[in-house]
C-alpha cells in the first residue's frame, strides 16, 4: 500500500494516470442498473476487496431504489400524465434525487477511500450508465522518482 | 511559428457525434430531417382548427358547449405528447471514451485468442444471462461499444438507442426508453381525437342536413369535407398503430424485437424481460421510473482551438472528434483493431448511406402510419455474422 498518501485535489491536478479500470454493468436481473461485484485483477494491489465490494453493492442499492415500480413511481406517472408532463418542468423526479445522493456518495468514497489509495471514481452516468470507471494513479510509495506535477494530460484526463 | 491556443466554453451538445440536430441551445434534441414531423403538425393544428371554425360554433349552440371544450383539452393533450416525444432525448447511449474502447478490445482479444493470419475472427458477441435466458450482447462498431440487453443503433440517427423501439419520422425523432410512454400516449389521444372529431363531422353535417339539406351544409361549411378526409384516413393508421403497440406492451415487448422476431419461434429464447402478466407489463412501461439523461447536453467542456501559421489539431478534452464526418474518424481513432474485421466497417457505410436514403421517398409519399423498418444497421451485422458462422 502506499506510505505517502494522496489527497483528492492533488490527484486531479498533479499526479500522472497510469491506467483506467472498467467495471462493467450486470445484466443477469434484466435491464436495470446494476454492476458487477466481481474484484477486477488490476485493483489486486491498490486497495481491499471488501471496501470495493461495498462501495458496488451501495451503489447497486440506490439504482434498485431509483428504478423500483412501486406506489411512488405510479403516483408520480399519473400526476405528471395528468398534467401532460409540464409538472416536471418544475418537480425533480425521483430519479434525479437518487442520482444526486448518488454522486454525493461516490464524492465521499472518493474522498475518504479511494483518494488515499491513489484511486478516483468517476460516477457512472458521466460514462452513460454503462460502466464505473476506476482511474489508478501513480503509486507513490513504489518508490517512483518524484511526482511528475508538469504533465498536463494527466490533468485533463483526471477532471 | 507561434500558436496563441484559446480556450473556449462550450455545450457539450456542440460536440455530440451523430446525426442529431439540437434547438435552444441543447434543450431540444430531434432527428436531422424533420420534413415528416412539420407535416404532421401541420395536420392535426389544419384540421383541428377547421373543427373549432366551422363545426365548434353550431354544435356549443345546438349541442352542448363542453364539445368543443373537451375537443381543445384533447387537442392541447395530443400536441404536449407529441412534442414530448419529438424533442426529448429517447435514451441515446453515449459512444466509449478511448481509453473504455481500448479496454473493451483488449478484452475482446483476450476471449478470441490468437487467430491464425487470414482467417477471420470470431464476431464479437457477449453472452449473458437474464432471467435463466442466454440473450446475445452485439458489439456496435460505431459506438465501440457492446450494446447493453434491447438497445440498438439507429442508422438514420447514428446513435445507439437503449430499448430502441424504432425511428419514427412522423415525430422526427427515435422511440426509445425514454420516450416511449410519451409516444404510446401520443398514438392513443391522437385516435381518440380522431375519432372525436369525425364522430362529431358526422353529427354536425346531419343535424345540419335536417335543417338545410345536404348540398347546401357542405357550401357553408366546406371545412367539413377537408376534416372527414383527412380523420377517414388517419384513423385506420393510428388507430392500427395503437392497437399493435397495445399489444407490444402488454408483451413487452419493442418494435424492433417484433419485426426481428427475437421472440418468437420454437426454437428461440422466450422473452425474458416480460412478467408474464399483462398487468405487470403495463405498469412497468407506462407507470415506471422516468429515466434522466445520460447525454449532459447542457453541461459546458472546454474546447481548446489554436490560431497560427500552421493548423495544428485541436485536442479536446473529451474524445468527440468534429461532427463533419463521425463514423470514418471514429475508426481511425481506435487502437488495434485486428485488420480483417474492416469488412463489417467497410459494408456499413454504404448500407446506411443507401438507409439515409430511404427515409426521404417517406417524406414526399407519407405512407400509412407503419413503424419504420428497424435499424438496418443490425440486420447487416446479423446476416455478416450469419455468413461467419457459415
Amino acid at each position: 500500500m502506499a506510505t505517502e498518501f494522496h489527497n483528492l485535489q492533488e490527484l486531479r491536478h498533479s499526479a500522472s494516470l497510469v491506467t483506467k479500470v472498467f467495471i462493467q454493468r450486470d445484466y443477469s436481473e434484466g435491464t436495470v442498473c446494476r454492476f458487477l461485484t466481481k474484484f477486477p485483477s488490476e485493483l489486486d494491489n491498490r486497495i481491499e476487496r471488501t471496501l470495493l465490494e461495498e462501495t458496488v453493492k451501495t451503489l447497486n442499492s440506490y439504482y434498485v431504489e431509483a428504478e423500483k415500480i412501486g406506489g411512488q413511481s405510479y403516483l408520480e406517472g399519473c400526476l405528471a400524465c395528468a398534467t401532460a408532463y409540464i409538472i416536471f418542468l418544475c418537480m425533480e423526479t425521483r430519479y434525479e434525487k437518487v442520482l444526486k445522493k448518488i454522486s454525493g456518495y461516490i464524492r465521499e468514497q472518493n474522498e475518504k477511500i479511494y483518494a488515499p489509495r491513489g484511486l478516483l471514481l468517476t460516477d457512472p452516468i458521466e460514462r452513460g450508465m454503462r460502466v464505473l470507471e476506476v482511474s489508478v494513479f501513480e503509486d507513490r510509495g513504489s518508490g517512483s522518482s518524484s511526482p511528475s506535477s508538469s504533465t498536463s494530460s494527466a490533468g485533463s484526463s483526471a477532471r | 511559428m507561434s500558436a496563441v491556443m484559446i480556450t473556449r466554453k462550450v455545450r457539450k451538445w456542440e460536440k455530440l457525434p451523430g446525426k442529431n440536430t439540437f434547438c435552444c441551445d441543447g434543450r431540444v434534441m430531434m432527428a436531422r430531417q424533420k420534413g415528416v414531423f412539420y407535416l404532421t403538425l401541420f395536420l392535426i393544428v389544419g384540421t383541428c382548427s377547421l373543427f373549432f371554425a366551422f363545426e365548434c360554433p353550431y354544435l356549443a349552440l345546438h349541442l352542448s358547449p363542453a364539445i368543443p371544450v373537451f375537443a381543445v383539452l384533447l387537442f392541447l393533450f395530443v400536441i404536449a405528447m407529441l412534442l414530448r416525444t419529438s424533442f426529448s432525448d429517447p435514451g441515446v447511449l453515449p459512444r466509449a471514451l478511448p481509453e473504455e474502447a481500448t479496454f473493451i478490445e483488449m478484452e475482446i482479444e483476450a476471449a478470441n485468442g490468437n487467430v491464425p493470419a487470414g482467417q477471420r475472427p470470431p464476431p464479437r458477441i457477449r453472452n449473458v444471462q437474464i432471467n435463466n435466458q442466454i440473450v446475445k450482447l452485439k458489439y456496435c462498431y460505431t459506438c465501440k461499444i457492446f450494446r447493453p440487453p434491447r438497445a440498438s443503433h439507429c442508422s438514420i440517427c447514428d446513435n445507439c438507442v437503449d430499448r430502441f423501439d424504432h425511428h419514427c419520422p412522423w415525430v422526427g425523432n427515435c422511440v426509445g426508453k425514454r420516450n416511449y410512454r410519451y409516444f404510446y400516449l401520443f398514438t392513443m389521444s391522437l385516435s381518440l381525437l380522431t375519432i372525436y372529431i369525425f364522430t362529431f363531422d358526422i353529427v354536425h353535417v346531419v343535424m345540419r342536413s335536417v335543417d338545410k339539406g345536404f348540398l347546401n351544409t357542405l357550401k357553408e361549411t366546406p371545412g367539413t369535407v377537408l376534416e372527414v378526409l383527412v380523420c377517414f384516413f388517419t384513423l385506420w393508421s393510428v388507430v392500427g398503430l395503437t392497437g399493435f403497440h397495445t399489444y407490444l406492451i402488454s408483451l413487452n415487448q419493442t418494435t424492433n424485437e417484433d419485426i426481428k422476431g427475437s421472440w418468437s419461434g420454437k426454437n428461440r429464447v422466450q422473452n425474458p424481460y416480460s412478467h408474464k402478466n399483462i398487468i405487470k407489463n403495463c405498469c412497468e412501461v407506462l407507470c415506471g421510473p422516468t429515466y434522466p439523461s445520460v447525454l449532459d447536453r447542457r453541461g459546458l467542456m472546454e474546447e481548446d482551438s489554436s490560431i497560427s501559421a500552421t493548423p495544428v489539431a485541436p485536442s479536446s478534452s473529451s474524445s468527440t472528434t468534429s461532427s463533419s464526418n463521425p463514423v470514418p474518424q471514429t475508426t481511425k481513432t481506435t487502437a488495434p483493431l485486428i485488420p480483417n474485421e474492416h469488412t463489417p466497417d467497410d459494408a456499413k457505410p454504404s448500407i446506411a448511406a443507401s438507409a439515409e436514403k430511404s427515409p426521404s421517398p417517406k417524406e414526399e409519399h407519407p405512407p400509412a402510419k407503419v413503424p419504420p423498418l428497424a435499424s438496418p444497421e443490425t440486420d447487416v451485422e446479423t446476416s455478416i455474422t450469419k455468413d461467419k458462422t457459415h
